[in-house]
């Protein structure tokens, strides 16, 4: 049996019961402690299993139940990033596919489009890209959209993803239209699990852009316009 | 009955009949294909459907089982308040209402083409292999789809496929394939056993059951898999209750048709659960074994040795002919005349001389024992006799006698366990030592909020799996922290107060001066009930029948002059013929035998690495006069045994066992004509050859000869309660303490020949606290060593939460403590790093 | 008569750092928590129910309603808790993420205000785990709120104490029912559970849960502040308040436009600009993939929920997808098939093997194999599917291809004829050779 403490240091061992802290029942920590998982080793290993399973007192059975039903949660390693193009039917439709495709060939090598969830470069290492087909990934408006470590890179052509994707390549990180300025999978795993950096940095990430032309357009059309709701009665307003 | 009379008879639903019917508090009124059914409240449509005889189909629903809802097998029509609900219900999972209307396929052609739909939906992805699949003939999927099905396929297109079978335990092979994924192996092993080793992995189409061994999860280290696989000792009933043939047994697989076999209704020989088990067999060979149904003792599960174990009557080495030792000294086959004259002048002769004690073992039936008992008292002439063959006191017998003797399932029974505010287990380690009892008590606190507390030594996995509390101890503190409850543990002392409170004790007491005596004051105090749990199928009933030196059949004393009397009547013996003094135990007859005080010694299944000090045991057996042993198969007894007396084991033989409850667990034969003899025909045998009859020729005659003689304690009064000082031992200089107690599946001599079974044994470890292990050098995972002057036994470390200087080891695993180190539990023994 | 467009939760996103706690509270932020938690709590549970205020997660049942099944006591030994659903992932659902990244603030007033109103001192956001940004910007919110007294003990002085966990998912669009969201919250999979118990009686945790989507609970503050008459004069009697409708696809200007309920698709059409190069629409969904597709005879149908079921839809999340007279329905079915058979818990039979099936037969169909059988074939495995397995993802599977064999059969067929054709012509070949 492998000692999972090998694997995880005292850190996360802290930011382990810092998780199970956050809920009246200790289970619950489960998901955000695999994204912790991720966070170290850029995907969920067997040690990962097993390090969850001592944390929360449960079989490794059970927590290999619960890795194997969440798609984020990857069974073998990753590229520095993760490249996620929706491919859902309205994003298809107005290029997803073609963008997926483009990428798994541009990405694959001697001939061979690079699969579902394979990567391209060594995992771990910079520039390395594991590409994967996404569902719905609730930005509809602003299809086709794709994803690096689940920041939003919105309207994309099939050129545009190209560029991107050769840029990460290349260990540069552009901007995404939405979110923080772009790290590496494990930084996001991190996040995800609910630890962020330091004050500065994160109010910067925090800040990062959000507001797309496509989300404020109704908003937008309705200040160009005089459009407005029906104004709320004073003593509604301030008292009740 | 039509469907168009079903039809028409749920036109009674809108004009109900004049007469109503009356329904009883707690209960409501419903119709279920017409016809109006008075169902108690929360029972499930799918068990009042069944009640009226109309089976609705169904995988996923078990009723041991909490509802899923999962494989929508059996969807039904429901109108409530005469509003039809939208969408068919799940019956297994909807509970009866008043005034509710339901329609099943019987009756309603939506609820027919849903069972239909889901049928279909559910073979789509099936193989067709039927005819190679174990699990064809005596398949629900296969029957249901004969009944429900459709005869072709619209499927068309490629078939999920799995690489298969695929190992979950070296004793249970999955196919995912023919999996349905209704959930009953990972509901069982979660929620009955509280073995979650299995589960359901991915999702949607791909979702699989399996273990984290099979989990498709990358290991960076070695590309092979870790992790654990399904190790429960409850394993094999989920072959039992998957519904389609995705779980096999490696035992199994492969060897037999449904539809060849013979089945025949049977009881488990392994412990003193008193499973209702079912033998099949074909051609004269038991092929495998299931748990029998029955309600009030192990419900329908069985554990894995109760299943398994049952090679040893097939072993290559099966004695079926006795056996003399010939001058040479070797044993050789001889004719059942030589051997029986042979066998009984020798123990005439040591009947007159300084005379001859019987050892029985824990493994007899009652009718077996009864013999033995009989054969002692009237062909030997003597009352020493004893079945514990195991360390044993006079504490314990004198508790046995006053405590347990005559005691039935009125007094503590499974049921009892169920409805217990409370449970206290001192000495007991359920999981390992009764593991039917174990999951009544994890069913009484999962599902009726029963608080089991346990004194022992570590939380154990039958602790938690009981959500049970620990009060731990010193091994051999046993009977102080007994006494400590009344001031420091006064939640449960206050829960045993309470009515319908158990303590149950299993048979690690003996080995606890003064254990007895505290327990019993324990349940004066708090009223709460005392029952005793054996290790092995036969105690109770070797106890009933007095195969013990202080007690008659029934549980008279030997030394009531009255009991003897009324036994010599019944037994047509003269007045004043059977002896008055007790007897020796075990080992007084052991210590006996090696010094000369005895001649001979009868031995049935005894094996001396159980007993108290076995190199002793060996010792009497090699110095004895004259050793008859009746056996299967050679063992450390035969190899000094002057004669040997093969006898049946059960599946060739018809008896009793009484359970711990004292509930009498009665089978009949399942192999016929083997001519293998049970032991009270060889004894009644034997006896005639030394003129004296015991009526004991079948199992028939000697139950009702038993029935006739038994006297019962309370007829002639009660033996004290016996007052044993106790104290805690004195703490080892720089030894540590051991506790120590026998694994469910070991090296046990039942045991034999089921490698697939011996695999899923628990790995033998020595377990201790961390501070333990750094005090006396010890390292986690590595090996290390304990020992006493008579030897030392070496084993891989894990810590658990021990009291410091306290180390914890198997009994059997893989070999006898005894035997090695002549100490048991509570003794004191030196622990070290490394191997010796 | 309402405004086309009537900002409510809309209204801030234009401002910069519409974030902050800062631009929220300048915006009369935390102004309805001052006023409801001087309320009894009943009183709030009754002003939700009189403002119909009816859930924007895609079923639409009233708030109000379901808050009143929660126990109107407290007992300590059983806790209340209060679920935010914003795993949003329902195909073509593009509205909560908006929100929560821009105005994360009035997620979490309306977690203070309901919360309060049904005696949890507990609230867990369940956010899906794809949306970093706006996981990120809720955390930061979250913060803001602790550190201005809005969450913690005694909230202003009231004696109300509140704590907000943000928690985030995994990838998987089932744990959008809440019962799966529930068993993921508990860190198992996330697979729906037995009802009854209902969440109210035994949710998180076995005790009292409500679990209410993001937008419901967001538009809570303004009903404190502004009254259930104010919210009733926009949309329609049963369906009253703004929705944010998400318009994306072959429009012109895709993005969020917040109307009052009963907007009809050609008024939305209309401020999106019409369609995308004037290429004439051919079908649409009105709340996302498990809505039954709606077509060009569709465009006056009102888009509450009352007129979407009429019309033999659902509302669902308001999720208008547009699509254009270049989209083949065969295909679109398949994709969104395929999707179903993705995110199929596993659980029940009908959707687990139904959707394997539907997707396979699909795919034939589109590449061209399919035969007329095949549609009645899967018209049959819908019916055996829809209202048979265990919960409404299966439902939701359907929905595309029941509407759309429903309204495009020819297509279907078309695709049949072609392989028909095919299949003849290869035994001329064949008998030639």
């Amino acid at each position: 049996m492998t000692e999972s403490t090998e694997v995880f240091d005292a850190d996360i061992h802290a930011k382990a019961a810092e998780i199970i802290g956050r809920y009246p029942v200790a289970r619950s920590a489960l998901l955000p402690m695999l994204h912790l998982v991720q966070s170290v080793q850029g995907y969920v290993s067997q040690e990962g299993i097993s390090f969850c399973a001592e944390q929360l007192d449960l079989t490794d059975a059970e927590v290999s139940a619960v890795v194997t039903f969440y798609t984020m949660y990857k069974r073998k390693p990753c590229g520095e990033h993760l490249v996620s193009v929706c491919t859902n039917t309205l994003c298809a439709a107005m290029g997803g596919d073609a963008i997926y495709k483009k990428l798994a060939g541009h990405l694959g090598e001697n001939g061979t489009p690079l699969g579902h969830e394979q990567t391209s470069g060594t995992p771990g290492e910079q520039g390395s890209i594991t590409l994967e087909h996404a569902e719905c990934l609730a930005a509809c408006d602003l299809a086709p959209v794709l994803q690096v470590n689940y920041e939003y890179y919105d309207n994309q052509t099939e050129q545009s993803a190209v560029e991107l994707v050769d840029a990460l390549r290349k260990g540069e990180r552009p901007q995404p239209t939405r979110g923080a300025p772009l790290t590496d999978l494990k930084s996001a795993e991190q996040q995800l699990a609910g630890f962020f950096p330091d004050e500065e940095q994160f109010t910067a990430d925090v800040d990062g852009p959000s507001a797309a032309e496509e989300t404020l357009r109704g908003a937008t059309l309705a200040q160009d316009r005089g459009w407005v709701a029906p104004a709320m009665r004073d003593e509604e307003a301030n008292h009740g | 009955m039509t469907t168009e009379d079903l039809l028409a008879g749920s036109s009674k639903t809108t004009a109900p009949e004049e007469t109503e019917t009356e329904v009883p508090e707690g209960h409501v009124k419903l119709v279920v294909d017409g016809e109006e059914v008075v169902a108690p409240e929360g029972e499930l449509l799918i068990r009042t459907a069944e009640r009226l005889g109309t089976v609705i189909p169904r995988f996923c629903d078990h009723p041991l089982l909490d509802p899923a809802g999962a494989c929508r097998q059996c969807l039904v029509e429901v109108e409530m308040n005469g509003r039809p609900m939208p969408k068919p219900q799940a019956s297994c999972t909807m509970t009866v209402a008043d005034g509710m209307v339901v329609k099943t396929h019987r009756t309603s052609r939506v609820a027919e083409k849903a069972q239909e739909g889901v049928m279909e939906l559910l073979l789509i992805n099936h193989p067709l292999d039927c005819p190679v699949c174990d699990k064809g003939g005596e398949c629900p999927l296969q029957n249901q789809a004969m009944a429900h099905g459709r005869s072709t396929s619209r499927f068309v297109d490629t078939k999920r496929t799995f690489p298969k079978p695929l190992p979950i335990s070296s004793q249970v092979l999955l196919d995912r394939e023919r999996c349905v994924l209704c959930q009953r192996c990972t509901r069982f092993s979660e929620q009955i056993a509280g073995d979650p080793f299995i589960d359901l992995l991915e999702r949607g189409a791909h979702q699989q059951i399996g273990t984290a061994e099979t989990a498709d999860i990358f290991d960076m280290a070695s590309t092979t898999s870790s992790g654990t696989p399904f190790q429960s000792y409850f394993s094999g009933n989920t072959i039992q209750i998957c519904p389609v043939g995705a779980l096999t047994s490696a035992a199994y697989r492969f060897r037999s048709r449904p539809f060849d076999l013979v089945s025949s209704p049977s009881v488990c020989e392994h412990c003193s659960s008193g499973c209702a088990l079912r033998t099949d067999f074909r051609r004269g060979k038991v092929m495998r074994r299931l748990a029998g149904d029955d309600p009030d003792v192990n419900e329908e599960w069985s554990c894995d040795k109760g299943r398994f174990a049952f090679r040893y009557a097939n072993a290559a080495d099966r004695i079926r002919r006795p056996l003399l030792r010939d001058d040479s000294g070797e044993l050789v086959e001889a004719s059942w005349t030589e051997a029986l004259r042979r066998a009984a002048d020798a123990l005439v002769a040591a009947r007159d001389g300084n005379g001859a004690g019987v050892l029985t073992g824990g493994r007899l039936t009652v009718e077996d024992a009864y013999a033995y008992t009989k054969f002692a008292r009237i062909a030997l002439r003597s009352n020493d006799i004893d079945f514990r063959a195991r360390a044993h006191s006079a504490e314990e017998l004198e508790f046995l006698a006053s405590s347990v003797v005559g005691t039935t399932p009125e007094h503590v029974s499974y049921a009892s366990l169920e409805k217990a505010p409370a449970v206290l287990c001192v000495a007991f380690e359920p999981e390992d030592e009764s593991p039917i009892v174990f999951l009544r008590l994890r069913k009484a606190a999962r599902d009726k909020g029963t608080k089991v507390f346990h004194i022992g030594q570590w939380t154990t996995s039958s602790v938690r799996k009981t959500l049970g509390e620990l009060l731990a101890c010193q091994p051999g503190g046993e009977a102080a922290a007994v006494d400590g409850i009344a001031d420091h543990a006064k939640d449960l002392d206050a829960a045993l107060s309470s009515d319908g409170a158990v303590v149950l004790v299993g048979e690690r007491a003996a080995e606890v001066p003064g254990l007895f005596g505290a327990v019993q004051r324990l349940a004066e105090r708090t009223g709460a009930q005392v029952a005793w749990v054996p290790r092995r199928a036969g105690e109770r009933g070797a106890l009933e029948v007095g195969a013990v030196p202080t007690l008659l059949p029934g549980g008279a004393p030997v030394a009531d002059a009255d009991a003897r009397r009324a036994l010599e009547t019944s037994w047509g013996l003269d007045a004043g013929t059977l002896p008055a003094e007790p007897g020796r135990d075990t080992a007084a007859m052991l210590a006996a035998a090696a010094s000369g005080e005895l001649d001979a010694l009868v031995v049935a299944g005894v094996d001396p690495d159980d007993l108290p000090d076995p190199a002793a045991a060996r010792n009497a057996l090699a110095n004895v006069g004259f050793v008859l042993s009746l056996e299967m198969r050679p063992s450390a007894v035969t190899e000094h045994a002057d004669v040997v007396l093969p006898i049946a084991p059960v599946d060739e033989k018809t008896g009793t066992f009484l359970d711990w409850e004292g509930r009498e667990r009665p089978f009949t034969v399942t192999l016929e004509g083997t001519g293998a003899l049970p032991d009270c025909r060889v004894l009644d045998t034997l006896a005639v050859e030394m003129n004296a009859d015991l009526f004991t020729q079948t199992a028939q005659a000697a139950w009702a000869d038993f029935d006739r003689a038994r006297v019962p304690k309370g007829t002639f009064g009660t033996p004290d309660v016996p007052k044993v000082p106790f104290g805690t031992p004195p703490a080892p200089a720089d030894a540590v303490r051991l506790a120590t107690w026998r694994q469910l599946i070991d090296n046990g001599s039942l045991e034999a020949d089921e490698p697939h079974l011996a695999d899923t044994a628990r790995t033998p470890v020595l377990r201790m606290s961390r501070v333990t292990a750094e005090r006396h050098g010890v390292t986690r995972g590595e090996q290390a060593t304990i020992s006493t002057d008579r030897g030392a036994l070496t084993l891989p470390v894990e810590f658990a939460d021990l009291p410091d200087d306290v180390v914890w080891a198997p009994a059997r695993s893989p070999e006898s403590i005894r035997g090695v180190l002549g100490a048991g539990h509570g003794a004191g023994v030196t622990l070290a790093g490394g191997a010796r | 008569m309402a405004d086309p467009i009537t900002p409510v939760l809309t209204k801030r996103w234009l401002s910069p750092n519409s974030w902050r706690l800062s631009t929220y509270e300048q915006l009369e932020g935390y102004t309805a928590i001052k006023n409801a938690l001087r309320k009894p709590q009943e009183q709030i549970v009754a002003l939700i129910k009189d403002a119909g205020l009816r859930g924007r997660g895609g079923a639409g049942f009233p708030a109000g309603v379901k808050w009143s099944f929660m126990p109107q006591t407290s007992d300590p030994a059983r806790p209340h808790y209060l679920v935010i659903n914003a795993d949003e992932g329902e195909p073509g659902t593009c509205k909560d993420i908006p929100l929560m990244m821009a105005d994360p603030h009035s997620l979490i007033e309306g977690c203070i205000i309901a919360s309060y109103a049904m005696r949890a001192n507990h609230c867990f956001i369940y956010v899906r785990g794809e949306v970093l940004h706006c996981i990120r910007r809720l955390h930061a919110a979250v913060r803001e709120a602790y550190d201005a007294g809005y969450l913690g003990n005694d909230i202003l002085g009231s004696g109300f104490d509140l704590d907000i966990t943000v928690h985030a998912g995994a990838g998987a669009y089932i744990c959008g029912e809440e019962t799966a969201l529930l068993d993921s919250l508990e860190g198992r999979r996330g697979q729906p559970r037995l009802k009854p118990p209902f969440p109210a009686a035994a949710g998180l945790y076995a005790k009292p849960t409500t679990v209410n989507n993001v937008e419901t609970i967001a538009t809570v503050p303004y009903i404190v502040n502004g009254g259930s008459d104010w919210f009733r004069e926009m949309g329609t009697e049963k369906s009253p308040g703004p929705k944010i409708y998400s318009v994306s696809g072959h429009v012109e200007n895709p993005g969020q436009y917040e109307a009052p309920l009963g907007t009809t698709l050609r008024e939305l059409l209309e401020l999106a600009g019409g369609m995308k190069d004037g290429v004439p629409l051919k079908f649409w969904t009105p709340g996302g993939s498990s809505t039954p597709l709606l077509t060009a005879d569709h465009m006056d149908v009102p888009l509450d929920f009352e007129g979407a079921a009429e019309a033999g839809s659902m509302l669902g999340t308001t999720a208008i997808m547009v699509f254009n007279e270049t989209v083949s329905v065969p295909w679109a079915v398949m994709k969104w098939t395929r999707f179903y058979e993705h995110e199929s818990c596993g659980k029940c039979t009908p959707c687990r093997e139904g959707t394997f099936w539907l997707a396979q037969v699909l795919e034939r169909m589109v590449e061209g194999r399919g035969t007329e059988e095949d549609i009645d074939t899967m018209l049959d495995v819908c019916d055996n599917i829809l209202g048979r397995s265990f919960c409404a993802l299966g439902d939701g599977a359907v929905s595309p291809i029941e509407s759309g064999i429903k309204y495009f059969r020819d297509e279907f067929l078309a695709l049949c004829e072609d392989n028909k054709a095919k299949q003849s012509d290869s035994a001329l070949v064949g008998a030639s050779a």
